[in-house]
């Protein structure tokens, strides 16, 4: 059941945002600023919460749910850290995950070389 | 014809988008690698991690497999077709990161692979951050009467 | 057109008493474009899309410095019989044209007009030649499909999908021979007993057109008002009619800016028909997944030499107009939210006897 939820909700997270592109003819860089910014909205009030309970993967893996980490890692450190967290709470969650992104492109710059 | 008519013109003549193909390839293909992200947390869920602790190995695991595809040349052939299915998921990310960080290695580690690295990827970075910022201040105001 | 409008017709046009020959040209192609309608006609073909270069930006200079020399090979002359060189390109500040040259040794004249580069080089060399001011110049122009996407979209290996308006920058070099039409040739190239004469009667530079169209993936649509300006002041300052012409190439319109052109003309109840072609539709065929077709300062310049020129030659086409087009903006002025100015600038070549 949670595969098929994760397949069903992400497919369509996907498919809101395309449909959004072709039609208001935004550029994919404006949708994606978009797609985070919502997330982080939806997250900080309550909303992307059940959502990620019931899809899984398919609400934390595209955008959006990176958008509600930044935010639900930001409103948890709060009671630990004080007013800090509102700066240093966003990265704690989402570190892992771009930290990773340019350790992969560095190594993979040494060895590739992009074609056509 | 004056601007503004042959402006309407111009759109007249515009092919129309394929909307209705490439919404159904962005829900197949966005579906199908969220369906992989579920697959990688499930499998981390038997090793013993909890939801929590799955969060940050499973989107690890996603960037590594966005990076593979980037670098192997698949990830932008997929992209054209998929659209938004390619390039909302995590490892539309990587791709972000990644395609950026091989093309320009021309221009050397650090003024090309290092100073653009987040040529992509730097606009959803920093306006995920600066929004979590706000709601933050406001979640941070409004501590003890919301949860 | 206005009355106005028609007192500045004038200016611009350029007619040529003593021709200029068009004696010679080389087109070099990479493996998409061969893959296309013209494949078997162009006269050297690049399969490798670095070119055994470290970057694309070098494998676009092999372009243009690979069609110069093709050129002077065929010709049968060396770099130091021509007097300038007239050249192009997409990148930067000219670079490739720039450092092609370096290597090449002719005296270069670096010229920008985007996409519009083919006729306005070949346009320039006619006129340093109509002068007195060279006896003999070559035009060229080189883009890369890979270079330019570096320079005006994304990374490569980014993926974005393509718009039904974008257009396919064409991987290719082109150089063409321009010669003092009263001397007889003295290059040692071989006398093509079937072929006649290619004249440079006259040319019509551009106006910088702009009618507010703001998205780079649609140039074709910014395009088309600087293609049907300067083919309407051709027209008039040279007083021939659409009737008069074998062929009229514009390039880069594509699928888009194509019907936009005839609709421009039509409305001076300017009907070309079937001898209104352009070179961005082309180039490709329509399955190569071009979209609305080619672009490129090499586009034109491709089917210029590859099937144009040479159906010329043997007499096929008689007097053809080349009018190339080109979008002069860059993609800073475009993300500062600026319209794409655009040019076009034609020449007119007839075949004699």
């Amino acid at each position: 059941m949670t595969f098929l939820l994760a397949f069903l909700i992400g497919g369509a997270l996907c498919l809101i945002a395309q449909l959004v592109m072709d039609l208001t003819r935004l550029t994919p860089a404006h949708i994606l600023v978009g797609a985070v910014v919502l997330g982080v909205i939806l997250g900080g009030v309550g909303v992307y919460e059940p959502l990620a309970k019931v899809a899984g993967a398919g609400a934390t893996i595209p955008l959006p749910g990176f958008g509600y980490s930044m935010i639900t890692g930001l409103i948890q450190e709060i009671p630990k850290e004080g007013w800090v967290a509102i700066f240093s709470g966003a990265f704690k969650a989402t570190g892992a995950g771009i930290k990773a992104a340019l350790i992969f492109g560095i190594l993979a710059s040494f060895f590739v070389r992009a074609r056509a | 014809m004056d601007k503004a008519e042959y402006q309407k013109r111009a759109r007249q003549v515009e092919p129309p988008r394929p909307v209705a193909r490439n919404a159904l390839f962005a829900f197949l293909v966005g579906g199908a690698i969220c369906l992989i992200g579920q697959g990688v947390q499930t499998a981390l869920l038997a090793l013993g991690y909890s939801t929590e602790t799955a969060k940050a190995p499973t989107a690890v695991f996603m960037v590594f497999l966005g990076a593979v595809f980037t670098a192997t040349g698949l990830y932008d052939q997929l992209t054209k077709f998929a659209g938004m299915g390619a390039s909302l998921p995590i490892t539309g990310f990587a791709n972000a990161v990644v395609a950026p960080a091989i093309e320009f290695k021309n221009e050397g580690a650090v003024m090309g692979t290092g100073a653009r690295i987040f040529q992509v990827a730097g606009p959803v970075i920093a306006f995920g951050l600066l929004s979590a910022f706000v709601v933050g201040v406001v979640r941070f105001a409004l501590q003890g009467v919301w949860p | 057109m206005s009355v106005q409008e028609v007192a500045l017709a004038g200016r611009g046009h350029l007619t040529f008493s003593h021709p200029p020959v068009l004696t010679g040209w080389a087109t070099v192609a990479g493996k998409k474009e061969t893959e296309g309608p013209l494949g078997r006609k162009f006269d050297r073909i690049v399969r490798d899309e670095a070119m055994g270069e470290r970057t694309y930006e070098r494998a676009e200079r092999q372009l243009l410095k690979g069609a110069v020399e093709l050129l002077l090979s065929i010709e049968g002359h060396h770099a130091t019989d021509v007097d300038l060189m007239f050249a192009g390109d997409l990148l930067d500040q000219l670079v490739t044209a720039n450092f092609a040259a370096r290597d090449i040794g002719i005296p270069l004249v670096g010229v920008y007009g985007a996409c519009a580069t083919s006729s306005e080089a070949i346009l320039l060399a006619a006129m340093a030649v109509a002068s007195g001011a060279a006896r003999r110049a070559v035009a060229a122009t080189a883009s890369h499909h890979l270079s330019a996407e570096r320079q005006y979209r994304y990374p490569i290996e980014l993926g974005v999908q393509r718009l039904p308006t974008s257009q396919w920058t064409a991987t290719g070099g082109a150089a063409f021979m321009v010669e003092d039409g009263t001397k007889e040739p003295s290059g040692k190239a071989p006398s093509r007993n079937d072929s006649k004469a290619l004249r440079i009667t006259c040319a019509t530079v551009g106006r910088v057109q702009d009618y507010g169209l703001k998205d780079p993936n649609n140039m074709g649509a910014a395009m088309a008002p600087a293609a049907a300006d300067t083919i309407l002041r051709h027209l008039l300052g040279s007083g021939r009619r659409v009737e008069d012409y074998d062929l009229i190439l514009t390039g880069d319109l594509g699928r888009i800016g194509h019907p936009l052109l005839e609709d421009l003309l039509a409305e001076e109840r300017i009907h070309p028909k079937e001898r209104l072609q352009d070179a961005g539709i082309r180039l490709y065929s329509e399955d190569q997944n071009v979209d609305a077709g080619g672009s490129g300062a090499a586009c034109s310049a491709l089917v210029m030499g590859a099937m144009v020129l040479p159906s010329m030659r043997k007499g096929e086409l008689r007097r053809v107009l080349l009018v190339a087009t080109g979008s002069l903006h860059s993609p800073r002025t475009y993300q500062q939210g600026e319209s794409i100015p655009t040019i076009a600038h034609a020449v007119e070549v007839e075949a004699v006897e």
